[in-house]
């Protein structure tokens, strides 16, 4: 039976991945960032898993808003780095692995989740950088294969944090209900808070990210009761990403062990969080 | 409110929101939402042209051709030509389309922030790393 092995959650920022293709980590304005990454990352080099399921979002570069899905799922053998417009990140293409990716669609379209399938994808920071906080030195390929799922946190209405919850909770189930006897990473990606647009733009909520930070490992539901408008009220309308999280959390155990977190602001416009969580029974 | 953000310190009253006409209102918030989309959708197929080094160069060319190619009405037209950031966002620019325009002319997210609130890229900055804006 395979089972997660661990969550991870992080923001995504672009100038995360920016920084560190520059190797820029050592400089004062990201060292403590980097710093703060580092006690997660050598737990993970210990802990590699079979497979990594990644929850993010695009950022109008492998969609458009021709079509907008409340969630999909890549299904496809390999997807390649998008170019943002300023060429592409150098960093390993992504190995899918479409048949854990078609059981998961199979297993969540008869829970009433309704995926769009992606046959053919390219990814963007929202999922290469997520794999960098993990994985700072790849060299030719990253870990282990993964299993994108894509969130539309762009365009309002975005799901319920609570359909995400739920989708989670399905989404465990699916990865339990898999055949083959393989380890899974997950990855709930974006946030903190944070605001691009408009004249409240550089809006940062510090004590809601604080409470969000520990109320992900200890009461995930309560964060599923907060509304669209109290998130885009709270953290800002780029914050509001942070309901990928719950689908991350929602895949685990009630009961996780919380292995490292971390809190870091700015990442350019953006409050940073990592969080890392054991899913193996204490 | 829901208790778990009553458990919260904010200091929220002055950002207080309610429905308008059905869209959601926070101040100082543009809500990228279906009707804005709607608006934005020739602008926001244009921006993400950007996308490939071809097109870069052809609206680097003749910006007004290769707008009208895309069907823009003419105060979004005016707004790339001018670089008006914020009539881009009102006339239903998404910004992380908006951005690919930005970054074309070596803007970072930063300078956006300080369009968008009236402040230079510094001091938009400054306010970042002093913790962040709390408020419109």
């Amino acid at each position: 039976m395979a089972d997660v092995l661990w969550g991870l959650a992080t923001s995504h920022v672009p100038s995360i991945g920016a920084a560190m293709d520059r190797g820029k980590t050592e400089d004062p304005n990201w060292k403590d960032l980097f710093d703060g990454y580092a006690p997660a990352r050598a737990w993970l080099a210990e802990h590699r898993p079979d497979v990594a399921i990644v929850v993010y979002n695009d950022h109008a570069n492998g969609l458009d808003l021709d079509i907008v899905p409340t969630f999909g799922i890549g299904t496809a053998d390999s997807y390649p780095v998008a170019d943002e417009g300023y060429g592409p990140r150098q960093v390993p293409d992504v190995i899918g692995d479409p048949e854990l990716s078609l059981h998961l669609l199979e297993s969540l379209v008869d829970e009433g989740f309704d995926l769009t399938v992606f046959q053919e994808l390219e990814v963007d920071h929202g999922l290469t950088v997520p794999l960098s906080v993990w994985t700072p030195d790849p060299g030719d390929a990253w870990p282990c294969p993964v299993v994108p799922i894509l969130v539309n946190v762009i365009q309002y209405p975005q799901p319920t944090a609570a359909r995400c919850y739920a989708l989670g909770q399905a989404l465990g189930r699916a990865i339990r209900s898999y055949r083959e006897d393989v380890t899974v990473g997950i990855l709930g990606t974006g946030g903190m808070s944070h605001q691009l647009a408009g004249s409240r733009a550089g809006f940062i909520n510090p004590e809601f990210d604080a409470m969000w930070l520990e109320k992900i490992q200890t009461d995930p539901a309560a964060l599923a009761g907060l509304s669209r408008e109290e998130l885009i009220r709270e953290a800002g309308s780029e914050g509001i990403e942070l309901i990928m999280w719950l689908i991350m959390r929602g895949a685990m155990h009630e009961q996780v062990t919380k292995v490292h977190s971390h809190y870091f602001l700015p990442a350019s416009n953006t409050a940073a969080g990592i969080a890392l969580f054991d899913n193996r029974p204490a | 409110m829901t208790a778990v953000l009553t458990a919260i310190p904010t200091e929220g009253t002055s950002m207080s929101t309610h429905e308008t006409g059905g869209r959601l209102n926070v101040p100082g918030t543009p809500i990228f939402d279906g009707q804005t989309s709607r608006r934005g959708l020739r602008l926001n197929k244009m921006l993400m042209s950007f996308r490939s080094a071809d097109n870069r160069e052809r609206f680097s060319a003749d910006e007004a051709a290769y707008c009208a190619e895309f069907g823009l009405a003419p105060e979004q037209t005016q707004a790339v030509l001018d670089r008006d950031w914020t009539a881009m966002i009102d006339l239903g620019g998404s910004i992380f389309y908006v951005y690919k325009l930005a970054m074309m002319d070596g803007r970072s997210m930063q300078y956006l922030g300080g369009v968008f609130t009236g402040m230079t890229e510094e001091e938009f900055q400054a306010e970042l790393r002093a913790g962040g804006r709390r408020d419109g």
